[in-house]
């Protein structure tokens, strides 16, 4: 499994980014995490983080690096994210249970409260998920961003939700 | 016979940019475009592009082509809709239909930015109705708002076949599978990963045998390839599909730059055959000009990059800029592209825009 053969990041592909946040600094509360893993020429989330914790320099086609302390897992940079690879995971949220805000550009949206089915990132129902918080206001320019509640342990695995058509 | 300064044939993102360039710079531009609204396929991309921050990044290609038309309307670029180019001469006249009219139009500089057309693919089954191209398929959805079936399989996974994908899958569409015969993805990975997080699996090294159906394609055959591109016979698998979308690649649509005289080279990186340009887009006919997918498949992006530094060599050609004002715009525009063409996808690129551009310089 790799993302060149079959378009998934594999768990190694993933521990390399320079966008993903250390085990330590995801305890400590919501961070994002950059699934950014090809120089492409594209830079918009370093300026969209108001904390100046998304790095992509000069040439443009560098990896954006994280620079986890400064994250503040505001979720800003979600929407900004032409390839809609960044998420925000709070792994503090509950006892349980961690939150996930990912990037969602389908309609229905789903509504606060609602349970949907989460799906990790090869599109398959890992577990039920309850929508906390749905944001799509106009200058995320139709890209909403949907948090979810999963139980912990799969909070670096569900990548998507499917809403039932109504 | 007509007369202008600069005519642009295609109002697409090159065509746009070179005539906002051109214009702004105190030049009469004619734009031409045989559709009946410019933009060329900028109204058809829902999505987000990418890029860098201070040129578009983040926002859809639609809300694009209305900034740039807004822009060529604010600058007094003339706009001739619903003409074809049918023709162009040793005198830098351009032949034109409109409304059923010939008109023959002079111009002292003609920037050709045609763009490109689809690549088909031939298998058993393909002409039956059902057996779409990625284009007409986007226009159908994103323009027309029709969806032209249920289920879909796409074949070819550059970052058409998965743009358009996900966009079935925005219209409402179910996708069965992207399907590659290369043994890697084509396309970007976080396009790839957006269609695999719905659940629509690519296969790689996997192309179409058959189409199947009464009068219109109700199967799909797809069958695995071998290291050397073979079929493996017995690895083929029915998909219950009522259409088959078509994305295997582009090629510049260079009749005009033919016709003008313009030497090509074959630069399978660039698409096929290209017209020899210089770091001014210039052609080897002096005074012809080429921008955007013409002078090889690229992105918007950088077609819009294009059409600007041809805008201002041309501005600066007729003397309307001066050469060190030329000089300081071109500079900025090529480092843009430049930092584009980085990276693996555009490192191949610039390799192949590099060696025809030393041909450009030679000629």
């Amino acid at each position: 499994m790799t993302l060149e053969k079959d378009g998934v990041l594999s768990p190694e592909e993933l521990a390399e980014l320079p966008g993903m946040p250390s085990k330590e600094r995801l305890e400590q509360g919501a961070v994002a995490v950059i699934e950014c893993a090809q120089e492409i020429p594209c830079n918009p989330c370093e300026k969209a983080c108001p904390s100046g914790a998304i790095r992509v320099g000069e040439p443009i086609t560098n990896l954006p690096t994280l620079i986890e302390d400064k994250c503040t897992g505001c979720g800003l940079c979600i929407p900004l994210c032409p390839g809609l690879a960044i998420f925000v995971v709070d792994m503090t949220y509950s006892d349980q249970e961690a939150t996930v805000q990912l990037p969602y550009e389908f309609l229905p949206l789903p509504k606060r409260g609602e349970t949907v089915k989460a799906l990790d990132r090869e599109g398959r129902v890992v577990c039920p998920a309850r929508v906390v918080k749905v944001l799509n206001p106009k200058g995320f320019d139709h890209t909403a961003v949907i948090t979810i509640a999963v139980p912990k342990d799969q909070a670096m695995n569900v990548r998507n939700i499917a809403v039932d058509r109504r | 016979m007509r007369e202008t300064e600069l005519a642009i044939v295609g109002a697409g993102p090159a065509g746009l940019s070179a005539a906002i360039e051109a214009a702004s710079a105190g030049v009469q531009v004619t734009l031409i475009d045989e559709n009946q609204k410019p933009g060329g396929q900028l109204f058809k991309q829902i999505h987000k592009f990418f890029g860098s921050k201070e040129h578009y990044a983040a926002v859809r290609g639609f809300d694009i082509g209305a900034k740039l038309l807004d822009e060529v309307k604010r600058c007094g670029v003339e706009v001739m809709l619903d003409s074809v180019v049918w023709g162009i001469f040793s005198d830098h006249t351009l032949g034109i239909i409109h409304d059923q009219k010939n008109i023959r139009l002079k111009a002292d500089k003609i920037l050709l930015a045609t763009g490109a057309m689809e690549n088909a693919l031939a298998f058993p089954g393909w002409t039956l109705p059902g057996v779409m191209g990625a284009g007409a398929i986007q226009t159908l959805i994103n323009i027309h708002r029709v969806l032209p079936g249920k289920r879909v399989i796409m074949i070819g996974s550059g970052n058409v076949g998965l743009i358009v994908s996900y966009q079935l899958l925005q219209a409402g569409a179910q996708v069965v599978a992207v399907l590659e015969a290369a043994p890697k993805i084509g396309g970007y990975g976080v396009h790839a990963s957006k269609l695999r997080r719905c659940g629509v699996p690519i296969l790689t090294s996997t192309t179409i045998k058959e189409a199947r159906g009464k009068g219109k394609v109700e199967k799909a055959i797809a069958i695995k390839l071998d290291q050397d591109w073979r079929e493996i016979p017995g690895t083929e698998r029915e998909y219950d599909v009522d259409v088959i979308c078509l994305a295997v690649g582009l090629t510049p649509l260079s009749e005009l730059a033919w016709m003008a005289g313009c030497r090509f080279e074959y630069v399978p990186e660039l698409g096929g055959h290209v017209p020899i340009h210089d770091s001014n887009m210039e052609t080897t006919v002096p005074g012809i000009y080429v921008a955007g997918d013409l002078s090889g498949i690229e992105e918007a992006s950088t077609a819009m990059e294009e059409g600007k530094l041809a805008g201002i060599a041309i501005a600066e050609a007729l003397g309307y800029l001066s050469p060190e004002e030329a000089k300081n715009r071109k500079e900025a525009v090529s480092r843009r592209l430049d930092s584009f063409r980085t990276g693996p996808f555009g490192e191949a690129v610039k390799k192949a825009k590099e060696r025809l551009q030393r041909q450009g310089e030679a000629k």
